[in-house]
């Protein structure tokens, strides 16, 4: 009876870790097959690796994945950081609405927001490109900086930035000095969530791309209509591989923040 | 230069929850150590926001070195915080955290370093420069909030029940190393406790508060021995308190009749009360005595109830005729305990027994 019971949890949770881990691991293999089908190993080859990379409109499309994220992290970072420390201080009637109101747009389908931005943006005449993209996706990436930064200021210490203005720090050096360092490991996490977000929106970036700006998922989408190439399994490892470096990266960097912060002891 | 350095002029604080400070004034002088002593819920703590500019008052004014600060954020007034639980940067090391006041007023590199060794050498943490908070103890990190406080030479230190979270030991040796660091720099504090014997040690005077406001200002001793008002008698040390009416004044003690027993008490200074007048008498339990036959000048009886002994002191609760229970309190060896049930004569020396109210320095 007691085996039994210390049995199950292990295949339980073999069975959910190859349900979700199989299909990622079936695209990475493909892509080192040497066969333009995917149903058979045909052996190993990097040959769709070297096509990928000669492949120039692929390059273009991942320069303007790479633009187009940089601009949106960059902007939601700040807009996220600063309504959520603001907000953290602010006392105002109806307070409650306007957090509910910065962090809906998470649970609104994103096929709704691609439809709205493209109608807004027509109404004022901004041309469909780059700009677009990024006012998108800036849009749709404030809200997760914000909730991460306002979880670790709910937990921060008021005292901290008092005592800063105690010794004479004025509110923009209390903010640089005390404020911002204390909650930029979640401002850094908020902004890899974004990353990731930006990365790999493909419905967004559908309506308000227009046809100069293609992004990678756009381009592999298009791809896809004529069947999964090589090449794209290619492209997808490539993708995971970057993703993974990115969590490693993030993991060990609170890990080694919170062995310094614990180190020692607290008596 | 006037010798009161900080003014609280009528400041009352509200924070929608009836009246946390009720209209207080306070002087303290320089160079002196205050102590603001009181429950919590008092307004202890607000009390200080306000001094250090982090509360703003909702009416009257804060005065500093003779300048009206009220409206001056905290960045600007020359008074600097120990916070409740230290509130050190987590981020930055001890040396860092010492200096951050100077490279707030961008002092020159080497005066920060030369600083930094003094302020360490002052709170006896040389080497522990390149610490970070959280390798800590809880004395060392108190010391580096003393020393970050102080490294700007403020006219007036606050201090926020600072041992608060010390064990009794280290609590204990604080106190003496604070009292001693305050008396070799001259800074006047303001210190905040809820804890009595805390503010007897170490203050030069203590405001004793009470429900937004002041029930007596005074040095430990008077505090002690004279409380102006019942709550300080029973806020501080342990006080038998006897309803009782003056029948005679004489010129150093007054006969007081309780019930229908005569006791003795010393003459309030202010000579305020009269023949005939209520009032409220405090015996400390270790000024109260009581022997098998009768001892001073007057007599009164009671039946003992139970002895407890606490290692160095035997504590008795004796019963009066009046039905009240009194605690007498001092040496004693447990063997040396009243049987139970027995009659005793309780006395104190009058001068010892205070009319309370009737002393100097009520609120």
């Amino acid at each position: 009876m007691r085996k039994r019971r210390v049995a199950f949890p292990p295949i339980y949770l073999a069975i959910v870790l190859v349900l979700m881990y199989l299909p990622i691991l079936m695209v990475v293999l493909y892509s080192f097959n040497d066969s333009r089908t995917s149903a058979t190993w045909a052996g190993f080859t990097t040959q769709w690796y070297e096509k990928l990379f000669r492949n120039q409109s692929m390059g273009q499309a991942l320069l303007n994945s790479m633009q187009l994220a940089g601009w949106s992290v960059a902007a939601s970072a700040i807009i996220g950081t600063l309504g959520a420390v603001g907000m953290s201080k602010a006392r105002f009637r109806g307070k409650g609405a306007v957090e509910t109101a910065t962090t809906l747009p998470i649970m609104i389908p994103e096929i709704i927001l691609g439809i709205a931005y493209l109608a807004i943006f027509t109404a004022i005449g901004l041309p469909l490109g780059m700009p677009a993209l990024v006012i998108a996706h800036t849009t749709f990436c404030v809200p997760y900086v914000y909730i991460i930064v306002k979880g670790r200021l709910v937990g921060a210490d008021p005292a901290l930035e008092e005592a800063a203005r105690d010794l004479g720090a004025s509110s923009l050096r209390v903010f640089f000095t005390v404020t911002l360092p204390l909650i930029l490991p979640a401002v850094l996490s908020g902004m890899l969530l974004s990353l990731a977000m930006s990365l790999d929106d493909l419905v967004i970036s559908f309506f308000v791309s227009g046809p100069t700006s293609t992004t990678l998922p756009l381009k592999i989408y298009s791809g896809l209509k004529t069947g999964v190439t090589p090449e794209i399994n290619a492209l997808c490892t490539l993708m995971l591989g970057t993703v993974f470096l990115l969590v490693a990266f993030s993991q060990l960097m609170s890990a080694k923040r919170v062995k310094s912060e614990f180190k020692g002891g607290t008596p | 230069m006037s010798d009161i350095l900080l003014s609280l002029r009528g400041v009352s604080k509200n924070f929608g929850e009836g009246d946390v400070l009720r209209g207080i004034d306070l002087d303290v002088r320089r160079g002196e150590f205050l102590t603001l002593l009181g429950p919590s819920g008092c307004g202890k703590t607000t009390t200080l926001r306000i001094i250090a500019g982090l509360t703003g008052p909702d009416t009257g004014n804060v005065i500093l070195e003779e300048r009206d600060v009220t409206a001056l954020p905290p960045e600007k007034r020359n008074v600097n915080t120990v916070f409740q639980n230290y509130a050190l940067f987590p981020h930055m090391n001890v040396a860092n955290n010492i200096a951050y006041g100077l490279r707030v007023r961008r002092a020159p590199k080497q005066t920060i370093r030369t600083k930094i060794e003094e302020m360490l050498a002052l709170v006896q943490l040389e080497g522990f420069a390149k610490r970070m908070p959280a390798q800590l103890s809880g004395g060392q990190r108190q010391r580096v909030a003393i020393a970050r406080a102080l490294v700007c030479n403020p006219a007036l230190l606050l201090l926020d029940e600072p041992l608060g979270a010390l064990d009794l030991q280290l609590r204990r040796q604080m106190q003496l190393e604070l009292k001693r660091l305050q008396e070799k720099l001259g800074i006047t504090f303001v210190y905040i406790t809820h804890d009595q014997e805390e503010a007897l040690n170490m203050s030069d005077r203590i405001a004793v508060m009470n429900d937004g406001g002041f029930e007596q200002i005074g040095a430990p001793d008077v505090i002690y021995e004279q409380p102006a008002t019942r709550f300080v008698a029973q806020f501080i040390g342990q006080a038998n308190l006897m309803e009782a009416r003056v029948t005679q004044i004489h010129e150093n003690s007054l006969t007081l009749l309780h019930g229908d027993q005569t006791v003795l008490a010393s003459a309030p200074s202010d000579g305020a009360l009269k023949a005939g007048d209520s009032c409220l008498l405090c015996v400390r339990t270790e000024r109260l005595h009581y022997a098998e036959m009768p001892h001073a000048p007057f007599t009164l009886t009671g039946m003992v109830m139970e002895n407890r002994y606490t290692g160095g002191a035997l504590i008795t609760r004796i019963r009066l005729p009046s039905g009240e229970e009194w605690t007498a309190g001092g040496h004693g060896r447990a063997d040396e305990a009243p049987a139970v049930g027995s009659t005793v004569h309780l006395w104190w020396d009058p001068a010892q027994a205070a009319v309370v109210g009737g002393g100097r320095g009520g609120a």
